[in-house]
């Protein structure tokens, strides 16, 4: 618990991707600041990570523009299916009965 | 007033809810045929327990949480497929170098990470590639979180995981990423 300030670069790095959605901590920043400090490679892995959250961020904003839906022809078959697995349910039932 | 009742119409349900189904699905899984094959199941698992609707809910909504509980098991199954795509790790994980970076996985410079190369079309290609290298599970977090922009506490809910849990896979994915996007594109 002494060391609650210096956390490893494994540390670091995982509250680095998490102030990328910007849901760390106020505490989290202080400690990944001060690791920041003592090491260059996570401090280059954020210089990185700021890149690569703008090049997700444009493939968000492609995705959500794109509706995609289930062809015709699949939907004809899903109804087929559908109606089949009817017919065996009811015949089923009424076996019951 | 009484309440309204609703009632199920399955002759209907491919036209009416398919496509809001199909877009339910593939938000979560990112894969065409298996979010097909997840409303398809939905379809059949609603006609099976049809008699158990109590009306409360509409239709659509009833639906939605069958699909729901199917993205769970297959959540489930891919969280439990041990061996399948090996995840690298990127630091040690015990020892004296517990939580150090692994030598060979030390970020490297990249010289041309300019904020024109983000609208490169090879570039996006690459990253799907790199999307669909990652293991499913770590995918299926990943995309929902950054790609569909969907809040943790969700996702969360959504997949029956903790935050914490959430924040270990994203670490992971967005690590094995930046690798496989240095690999693949930073070094050529």
């Amino acid at each position: 618990m002494a060391n609650k300030f210096f956390i490893s670069c494994d540390e670091a790095t995982t509250i680095c991707d998490k102030s990328q959605y910007k849901e760390a901590s106020f505490f989290e920043i202080i400690q990944l600041k001060l690791h920041f400090l003592v090491c260059k490679v996570c401090a280059l892995y954020s210089k990185q990570n700021n890149f690569l959250s703008k090049l997700y961020k444009s493939k968000a904003t492609n995705c959500n523009k794109e509706s995609i839906c289930i062809s015709v022809k699949e939907k004809e078959e899903i109804k087929k299916q559908l109606e089949q697995l009817k017919s065996e349910l009811s015949l089923r039932n009424n076996l019951v009965l | 007033m009484a309440e309204q009742q609703h009632i199920l119409y399955p002759d209907f349900w491919v036209d009416k809810h398919s496509d809001y189904l199909f877009n339910f699905a593939i938000a979560r899984i990112n894969n065409y045929d298996l979010a097909k094959d997840l409303v398809q199941e939905t379809f059949f698992a609603g006609l099976k327990s049809a008699k158990n609707f109590e009306g409360k809910a509409s239709e659509r909504t009833w639906l939605v949480s069958i699909l729901k509980r199917k993205i769970i098991d297959h959540y489930r199954k891919i969280n439990s497929i041990k061996g399948q795509a090996e995840v690298k790790m990127n630091f040690y994980e015990n020892g004296d170098n517990e939580g150090s970076w692994i030598e060979e996985r030390v970020p490297q410079s990249w010289d041309n990470d300019t904020e024109k190369s983000i609208e490169n079309e090879e570039l996006k290609q690459q990253l799907d590639y790199c999307i669909s290298k990652l293991p499913e599970k770590y995918a299926m977090v990943f995309t929902m979180k950054t790609i569909q922009e969907f809040e943790t506490e969700e996702i969360c809910k959504e997949l029956e995981i903790t935050s914490s849990n959430l924040w270990v896979m994203i670490h992971r994915a967005r690590t094995q990423l930046r690798k496989c996007i240095e690999d693949n594109w930073f070094k050529k």
